[in-house]
């Protein structure tokens, strides 16, 4: 009994030797995750010919803007910054609005087509046509060298289909039925009343397309590496990785190390390379932490509901 | 209600009557039609109208002609498949590294969401997870050029074990071929481990606190009460989405190991994916790399049902 008695208030006491274990490798994760970003950050923020003297620092040692500038005024930078803002708000604008469309029509009940049109779907998460046959389909229907590759192959996906449909099933549904009383078609139930309620599932969905389209690069390889007007940040980002791989292991210390009087207007593959980086995870890191709460709700139903 | 109803007096009647009354109620939804067959369209054209070109394996495909006008070849190009000595290769760098990421993958959320179901401060367990997510978010390529820089020769891990004297000159990581598969699953976990925790944790909040309760009494310490309660509670979840990898472990991935790799550590880091791509697209040998992509959807299907049969055997969840 005393041992229990004991067991019980170690387990309770403020600050146990397991806590502190614990807390100290929670800590050690959060250093391991953090650094290379703000490792990163910092040398984007440092004079170039700086950088090349030891790139191993938090702070930038000597601040500078003019990475960024460089960048900025690049015009291939530029054009493929707005490209992949763009698409980022069309494709996540169309297709949450396809998806959010889609699921309410699977939510009716007397909908005759409900299980059929959800079964063509949800087959899809479990086998694909492969890279070369949809390479086919893609450059057969005419999307290759065009924005609307970004936009239309991905329009409406099984797994945001499923979180918005589950999310729409848990509505009361005397508020559509209401609605219809008064006249409504299921047009302007789902855009007048369905929608606005939904605005949790719609914020995961478009979070999940955002940073999908955000992120993605393979698109922009395959079908439009020819139109350069149509180069995503993400491709630019790869191919100045690539360039640097080819001359791997003289990241750093390689050009520029003799020009120190031009120090200050200088700028390397290294801090070039840490500018588009920033540029590019920057807008992620301003959105993300904000949506946790939905997203989380969304992982945890689209996760085991097949 | 109403429609269980009606769904029960629909059984008497006959075959042919129940398809007018079908069509009846389909004319009623006409707009529901229209909001949904659109997509109903779009779904078939861009991930069934693909299994279509599946028939370019089995024939002698040349650009650009229709796909019924070609010389059927029969199973030669799986033939040839297997005994392509880079075929063997990358199937055996797939399945490394598919395991290698499934074990650490496992692992390491699991463990994670352990840890941060003992932490009792409820801000620093939110600001723990806020971090973990980050990499998940961004793009491989984001990741490939932080991960570059931190194992270069200059990069802060050679420091690290410069200066604690577990190396003597600074070493490559990324181009050292026996690491790469490891360095795979190590980024890996890196990159997802915070989000492939959060199911687990949702999962561990739903336990019944009277159990923990119960365990204490009967003087479970922290550990037993682990591996007593909470991992048994969350086996059903862990069995599922075991389930669902194993159907995916020749989509050892395409991103992760493209960026990453160079021509040093090319022989371990190429995935089937990466195979395909490079027959089919770069060297035009489409027939040749889709016969490539069948072998893998198809093995991909096999093995979800066997482990989904397996699991229904075992007596636990399964995916259907």
């Amino acid at each position: 009994m005393k041992s229990v008695m004991l067991n019980r208030r170690m387990g309770r006491s403020r600050f146990s030797v397991f806590d502190t274990l614990n807390i100290t490798a929670l800590l050690a994760l959060m250093v391991v995750t953090l650094y290379p970003f703000v490792n990163m950050a910092a040398v984007s923020l440092n004079q170039a010919v700086d950088t090349t003297l030891g790139s191993n620092f938090i702070w930038p040692r000597k601040f500078t803007l003019y990475n960024y500038k460089v960048i900025l005024k690049d015009s291939i930078i530029y054009q493929a910054f707005m490209i992949s803002v763009l698409r980022t708000v069309v494709g996540t604008f169309t297709s949450v609005f396809c998806t959010a469309m889609l699921a309410y029509t699977l939510s009716r009940k007397e909908y005759i087509l409900r299980s059929p049109i959800s079964m063509i779907f949800v087959f899809t998460m479990y086998f694909s046509g492969g890279l070369i046959p949809v390479f086919m389909l893609i450059k057969s229907l005419g999307l290759t060298n065009s924005f609307w590759v970004y936009i239309i192959p991905g329009l409406v996906s099984a797994f945001n289909l499923i979180i918005m449909r589950s999310f729409i099933d848990g509505l009361p549904e005397d508020l559509v039925e209401s609605a219809k009383i008064d006249g409504a078609n299921d047009f302007t139930v789902f855009i007048r009343v369905v929608l606005p309620l939904c605005m949790p599932a719609i914020a995961t969905v478009s979070l999940f397309v955002a940073v999908g389209q955000w992120n993605s690069w393979i698109d922009t390889f395959l079908y439009n590496s020819a139109n350069s007007n149509l180069s995503t940040l993400q491709y630019e980002l790869l191919k100045k990785i690539q360039s640097a791989n080819l001359s791997i292991g003289g990241s750093a210390t390689s050009a520029f190390l003799n020009q120190q009087n031009a120090q200050a207007n200088m700028v390397t593959p290294v801090s070039m390379r840490a500018a588009i980086t920033m540029l590019a995870t920057v807008p992620i890191l301003l959105v993300y932490p904000f949506l946790q709460k939905y997203f989380i709700k969304g992982m945890t139903l689209g996760g085991v509901k097949e | 209600m109403e429609l269980k109803i009606e769904s029960a007096s629909m059984k008497h009647k006959p075959k042919q009557s129940q398809f007018v009354a079908d069509l009846k109620r389909l004319r009623r939804q006409k707009l529901l039609l229209l909001m949904s067959i659109p997509f109903v369209i779009y779904v078939i054209v861009f991930s069934y109208l693909p299994l279509w070109g599946w028939l370019m394996a089995f024939q002698k495909y040349k650009l650009g002609s229709n796909i019924m006008n070609n010389e059927w070849v029969g199973l030669k190009y799986f033939r040839e498949l297997f005994q392509d000595d880079m075929f063997m290769h990358v199937l055996r760098n797939t399945l490394a590294m598919s395991i290698i990421n499934l074990v650490f993958g496992f692992v390491s959320s699991i463990v994670l969401a352990l840890m941060l179901n003992e932490v009792r401060k409820v801000f620093f367990k939110r600001i723990v997870q806020t971090v973990s997510y980050l990499p998940h978010f961004i793009s491989w390529v984001v990741a490939a050029n932080l991960i570059m820089t931190i194992f270069s020769l200059d990069g802060v891990v050679n420091t690290i074990l410069l200066k604690l004297h577990l190396i003597s000159e600074p070493i490559l990581l990324m181009s050292e071929p026996k690491a790469f598969w490891w360095m795979i699953g190590l980024t890996n976990v890196w990159k997802e481990v915070g989000w492939n925790a959060i199911i687990y944790l949702a999962a561990m909040a739903m336990i019944n606190p009277s159990l923990y309760e119960a365990a204490e009494m009967d003087g479970a310490g922290r550990f037993r009460k682990m591996w007593s309660i909470t991992l048994p509670s969350m086996l059903p979840l862990i069995v599922i989405l075991l389930i669902m990898n194993i159907g995916r472990i020749l989509d050892a991935g395409f991103e992760q190991q493209y960026l990453l790799m160079n021509t040093m550590v090319v022989d371990y880091a190429q995935t089937i994916d990466i195979f395909v791509l490079k027959y089919g697209i770069n060297l035009s040998r489409y027939s040749f790399a889709t016969a490539a992509g069948i072998f893998k959807s198809v093995i991909s299907i096999i093995l979800l049902v066997m482990a989904n049969q397996f699991a229904k055997r075992m007596g636990q969840s399964r995916l259907y």
